[in-house]
């Protein structure tokens, strides 16, 4: 067993090592790969603050993932074309920076996860999960249904999306912004895990009735940890729309739902770095197996069945044993 | 718009729904019971037409296909419940949302696998192919009428079973003290790999002869799924009854939504934009039913209070 503190700063210096020596050796193609981990990294982080710190196990965060990522698609279309948006008599211009897409995105995935929250906080356990999963489907088949955006063929932006001083299009440099996003998320994620709301939240998970009677409200404190992971998740999306220069209903699917739970487990569950480490795993198992047999997953799922019945830390609990309040 | 259309649709919604119950019978049956949250119905339903679609092919017989579709997967179900799912019982939620995640990923890459990514074609038999005359003149296809009268009699097999044998008795008994019946000298662990049997051949049956009207495609379990999720919530974790009108409501919502939203959006505003209005919301129209059910009884229609 090693310090998790020790873990951590090996996994975030191989994190930046990685593109750095891709860099050197002229790879941009392995810079692109990491940026993906990291943009996954940040969405399955959000996960982790409704699943590790609030205990909800939710069948439907890529609703905000395709949120954010439909902001950014929305956002640079009216831009591309030149078409102002119509929103009840007002129009409104669309744009390509991204610190607005960025807040757009937020806003917009913070206002679903208040609404699907509500709801689907008004029950627990298995029903949770169910009415994630039934709520991610029907943000899915709107998608599709919504054709002045593409309908199931989904939207092509061009060019990638501005950041003042930056030139988003080299890899290195969209990487960098990635990977800085990413860092602020986990330091939010560490701040929160040790927050009064944190612990708070925490008992809530725990033993609901307790903090009942000390007069918090558990749904409430459920409801804004809720909220604050979807929009972490809603932020990814846009990012990742921005990588891959295009939306379309995917992004909405219950699988990625499925595969962002995924992500928090292989790494371990409320673990700081479990969704970095989950990501990076991913991501190197999707290229390497990818490149041997189309049929990757059937050993994604094997891997996957063996984490669940014998290893249920994840990666950090095999290597640091179980979390410690302190740690 | 004309009455014929609307009956027509009626009965449509009708065979949708009597199709979905089957999958949510055994879903709310496994979880009634076992506690146990399977993800993998899917895969269940997606083997049935698999099944029954290479045994068509070989033998050309639809009957053979149905028989091949629910041991297909009953025999599916029974070796995933002995390797896999008998190990979840105890575990919490999450793991058996991610261990029955991992098998989809495997039942559909291996069925992708053996059969490859094209669509197989399930043919509806020819005895049962063509369109019956109801009452008031409507062709109806025949097909779809058998799909309704199997489900019914289903339902009704499925109610005696569980309200009127002795291993009903053990079924409800398991719901309610697990323990007890135990002790009693029921060997628990074979009921369970029965009860979850039983689930995966009444999935089986439903992609089989879904299978008929739609194409057989790896994926094709999941959408329904989600849709049999929509159907417990709505009638209550557990409750077969709840499962059978839950169905019936998912299944006619779906369908008459699809005609009739466009049509009311066409009073307000002009076509195109009421076409597409209405579709969008039609789209969403058995999770906004799912969220009325919520906001007035969290438990579903028939569940127990939590």
């Amino acid at each position: 067993m090693i310090p998790e503190r020790h873990l951590n700063i090996a996994v975030l210096m191989l994190f930046f090592a990685v593109p750095a020596w891709a860099l050197i050796m002229d790879e941009p193609f392995t810079i692109t790969l990491a940026t993906r981990a990291a943009i996954l990294a940040l969405a399955a982080t959000g996960l982790n603050i409704a699943l590790g710190l609030g205990g909800l196990v939710s069948l439907g965060h890529a609703i905000f993932f395709g949120i954010g990522g439909y902001a950014m698609g929305v956002l640079a279309f009216h831009a591309q074309t030149y078409t102002p948006m119509q929103l009840g008599g007002f129009e409104i211009a669309g744009t390509k920076s991204m610190p607005v897409i960025w807040l757009v995105a937020l806003v917009a995935s913070g206002i679903a996860a208040v609404l699907v929250g509500l709801l689907s906080l008004r029950t627990s356990g298995v029903y949770f999960i169910m009415i994630t999963l039934a709520f991610g489907q029907m943000f899915y088949y709107f998608a599709i249904s919504w054709r002045a955006y593409g309908g199931e063929d989904g939207l092509s932006i061009y060019v990638r999306n501005d950041f003042p001083g930056l030139n988003t299009l080299d890899p290195i440099q969209f990487f960098g912004l990635c990977a800085t996003l990413l860092c602020l998320a986990l330091l939010v994620f560490w701040r929160l895990a040790r927050s009064p709301f944190g612990l708070a939240l925490g008992a809530a998970r725990q033993v609901p009735q307790r903090v009942e009677t000390v007069g918090l409200d558990p749904v409430r404190l459920k409801l804004v940890a809720f909220v604050l992971s979807g929009m972490m998740t809603g932020l990814a999306g846009a990012l990742f729309a921005d990588l891959n220069r295009f939306v379309s209903p995917t992004m909405f699917s219950w699988q990625f739902s499925g595969e962002l739970i995924v992500l928090v487990i292989l790494g371990g569950v409320g673990r700081l770095m479990g969704p970095l480490i989950g990501a990076g795993l991913f991501v190197t198992l999707e290229h390497v197996l990818g490149d041997i047999t189309d049929f990757w997953h059937v050993i994604l799922g094997a891997i996957l069945l063996v984490i669940v019945l014998f290893a249920r830390g994840g990666v950090v609990g095999l290597f640091c044993g179980k979390a410690r309040p302190d740690a | 718009m004309s009455t014929i259309l609307v009956i027509e649709q009626v009965i449509n919604g009708l065979q949708f729904g009597v199709m979905l119950f089957l999958m949510a019978a055994g879903l709310t049956l496994i979880f009634g019971v076992m506690g146990l949250i399977n993800l993998a119905h899917g895969s269940l339903y997606m083997i049935g037409a698999f099944a029954a679609a290479w045994v068509a092919g070989l033998t050309g017989s639809f009957l053979l296909a149905l028989v091949a579709a629910m041991a297909a997967a009953a025999l599916a179900g029974a070796l995933v419940e002995m390797v896999v799912i008998r190990r979840l019982y105890a575990a919490d939620h999450l793991d058996q949302v991610l261990a029955t995640f991992a098998l989809i990923l495997i039942f559909s890459e291996g069925t992708r696998w053996v059969f490859g990514s094209f669509p197989l074609y399930l043919d509806i038999p020819e005895a049962l192919s063509g369109t019956v005359t109801l009452p008031g003149g409507i062709a109806y296809p025949l097909y779809r009428l058998v799909l309704i009268g199997i489900g019914l009699t289903v339902g009704l097999a499925l109610w005696a079973l569980i309200e009127r044998t002795r291993i009903g008795m053990q079924i409800r008994a398991g719901r309610d003290d697990r323990e007890m019946i135990a002790a009693l000298g029921v060997d628990i662990s074979r009921l369970y790999t029965g009860i979850f049997a039983l689930g995966a051949l009444l999935a089986g049956l439903a992609g089989a002869l879904v299978g008929a009207i739609q194409s057989v495609q790896v994926g094709m379990g999941e959408p329904v799924l989600i849709l049999a999720f929509v159907v417990i919530v709505i009638g209550g974790i557990g409750s077969i009854k709840g499962a059978f009108i839950g169905a019936l409501l998912v299944g006619l919502t779906d369908t008459l939504g699809g005609i009739f939203l466009p049509e009311i959006f066409k009073l307000f505003t002009d076509a195109s934009t009421a076409t597409q209005a209405g579709s969008a919301l039609a789209s969403m129209a058995i999770y906004i039913l799912m969220s009325l059910v919520l906001i007035w009884r969290p438990t579903g229609l028939f569940g127990r209070a939590a």
